[in-house]
């Protein structure tokens, strides 16, 4: 082989970026994220478990086109229970607390919804009546 | 059938992983067994091609001169486009390799009206190149959130900028647009310039039709068909195949599976294939090489190796033929003795 000074540098080089993900974990597949269930111990949700892990985003996204641009704020019912649309008022009454449920997946896949730029996570209502 | 056949495979791609994943029991081959066996031939044929470019041997000193080449004092020097020393090479293939500076230069011939022909430049191609490459490179970094766990910051920061229109949830990312809006341009310029359509073959079509699948692929499955699209399970699944204890502990979409066998497809191809100009690049000789061929020679590495034959050794050699023949020599046969 002709130039094997260079050649061979940047195969290792190509190599080792080509694998990055390889070693970069060190074998260990870390850990997992295990959200929180409702501590009030609510079993009942506007929809099954595999389609809010699946399909949350889009809900809310959806919901929140329908009652700021188009001003429907029915609620939602499933299995009798009225939902009224809304990241606070639907999901957080049950889901209080964000860092122990939201942030546990969230953290993990590296996602950083900006819901949160406006809306309050009810640890930040308590905190916001405590400091007048 | 040059753009038909090559179409038809990524069609019968998809439909070989949707029916494919169906089948109970297949979903391992998919998600686990097709990945790591890609990933096995693409680094094998990555390796396997350059280390037959080494191999190759550069007879002539070809690189191409653009500009003036090293000479005396007073004529200025061009270091970029006629590179004398190894660090004005390295700049000028850094260039290449990050701006596409031949793709910037290209020019075009046309006839208008009078007749008259006219060479003009034209930057369409550079343009849809960037593009679609620094798209793609962006895409490739962020997915790099499936599969490391703890992922690094600076992914978050990609993320934020990548996602900064705040459109949508999940939220749009831009290069996602700029993906396919070079894809298919690039695409459209095969198609619609005939020039470029006349000498287009089915391995020119095949690698664009397969990266705008993995791009609507990836696409519908963020955005579009969420249903059992449970990325913690997919991350769970990629994490676990870099870290090799494989696990898919949920029923996850087909798209996802679609998805993850065109890219399967794509490493396989890929060092066979026109792609492996990702590596080839480096070894342009019209790039890689100095425009000294004034200052230093170039030796062929083929030459077999000729020792230099004078005149004298040479009648040395062949003297008594010589006398023999008649020939007129310089240096008389040694006098015999009786
Ligand atoms: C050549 C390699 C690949 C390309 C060009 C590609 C392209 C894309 C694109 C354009 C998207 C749309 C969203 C985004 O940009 O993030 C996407 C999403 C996605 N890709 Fe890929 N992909 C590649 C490899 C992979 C691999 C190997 C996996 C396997 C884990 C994967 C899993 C996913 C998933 C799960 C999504 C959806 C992400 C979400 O819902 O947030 N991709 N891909």
């Amino acid at each position: 082989m002709y130039n094997k000074g260079l050649i061979v540098p940047g195969l290792v080089v190509f190599v080792i970026i080509a694998t990055f993900p390889f070693w970069y974990n060190g074998l260990s597949a870390g850990p997992v994220p295990k959200p929180e269930l409702p501590p009030g111990g609510e079993k009942q949700c506007v929809a099954p478990a595999e389609v809010m892990r699946s399909e949350h985003m889009s809900m809310l996204n959806e919901w929140r086109d329908e009652v700021l641009r188009d001003g429907h704020r029915v609620a939602v019912v499933a299995d009798g229970k009225e939902y009224r649309k809304g990241l606070q008022t639907a999901c957080m009454s049950c889901h209080t607390n964000k860092e122990k449920f939201c942030d546990s997946c969230h953290n993990y896949t590296a996602v950083q919804p900006y819901c949160w730029d406006c809306h309050l996570t009810p640890a930040n209502i308590v905190a916001k009546k405590e400091k007048p | 059938m040059k753009y038909g056949a090559p179409f038809l495979a990524v069609i019968a791609l998809v439909l070989i992983a949707w029916l494919g994943s169906l089948i109970p029991g297949m979903q391992y081959v998919f998600g686990v067994v097709f990945p790591y066996l890609a990933m096995a031939m693409f680094l094998y044929g990555f390796i396997r091609q350059v280390v037959y470019w080494g191999k190759s041997p550069v007879p002539f000193s070809i690189q191409t001169t653009c500009g003036q080449a090293k000479s005396l004092d007073f004529i200025k020097h061009n270091k970029l486009e006629a590179p004398d020393t190894n660090s004005q090479v390295v700049a000028r293939m850094l260039l290449e390799v990050l701006t596409f500076r031949s793709l910037f230069r290209n020019t075009q011939a046309r006839i208008y009206s009078g007749p008259k022909l006219t060479h003009e430049s034209s930057k369409w191609l550079w343009m849809f190149a960037l593009l679609f490459h620094y798209s793609f490179l962006v895409v490739l970094i962020r997915h790099m959130r499936l599969f490391l766990n703890p992922y690094p910051v600076c992914l978050d920061w990609l993320e934020f900028l990548d996602g900064i229109f705040q459109i949508g949830a999940p939220n749009w990312y831009i290069t996602d647009i700029c993906l396919v809006t070079g894809l298919v341009l690039l695409l459209l310029r095969r198609f619609c310039q005939t020039k470029v359509r006349y000498i287009s073959l089915a391995n020119d079509y095949f690698p664009l039709f397969l990266l705008l699948g993995i791009a609507i692929t990836g696409i519908l499955m963020r955005y579009c068909l969420r249903g059992n699209v449970d990325v913690v399970a997919i991350k769970q699944l990629a994490v676990g195949l870099a870290t090799f204890q494989p696990t898919i502990t949920a029923d996850i979409a087909s798209i996802f599976y679609i998805h993850l066998f065109l890219v399967c497809a794509l490493l396989v191809y890929f060092p066979y294939s026109k792609l492996m100009h990702m590596g080839g690049v480096f070894f342009s000789p019209t790039r890689n090489m100095r425009n000294n061929t004034r200052a230093a020679r170039h030796i062929n590495p083929w030459n077999p190796d000729i020792k230099p034959h004078s005149y004298a050794g040479y009648e040395d050699e062949f003297r008594e033929f010589m006398v023999d023949a008649g020939i007129p020599v310089e240096k008389e046969l040694p006098a015999k003795q009786a």
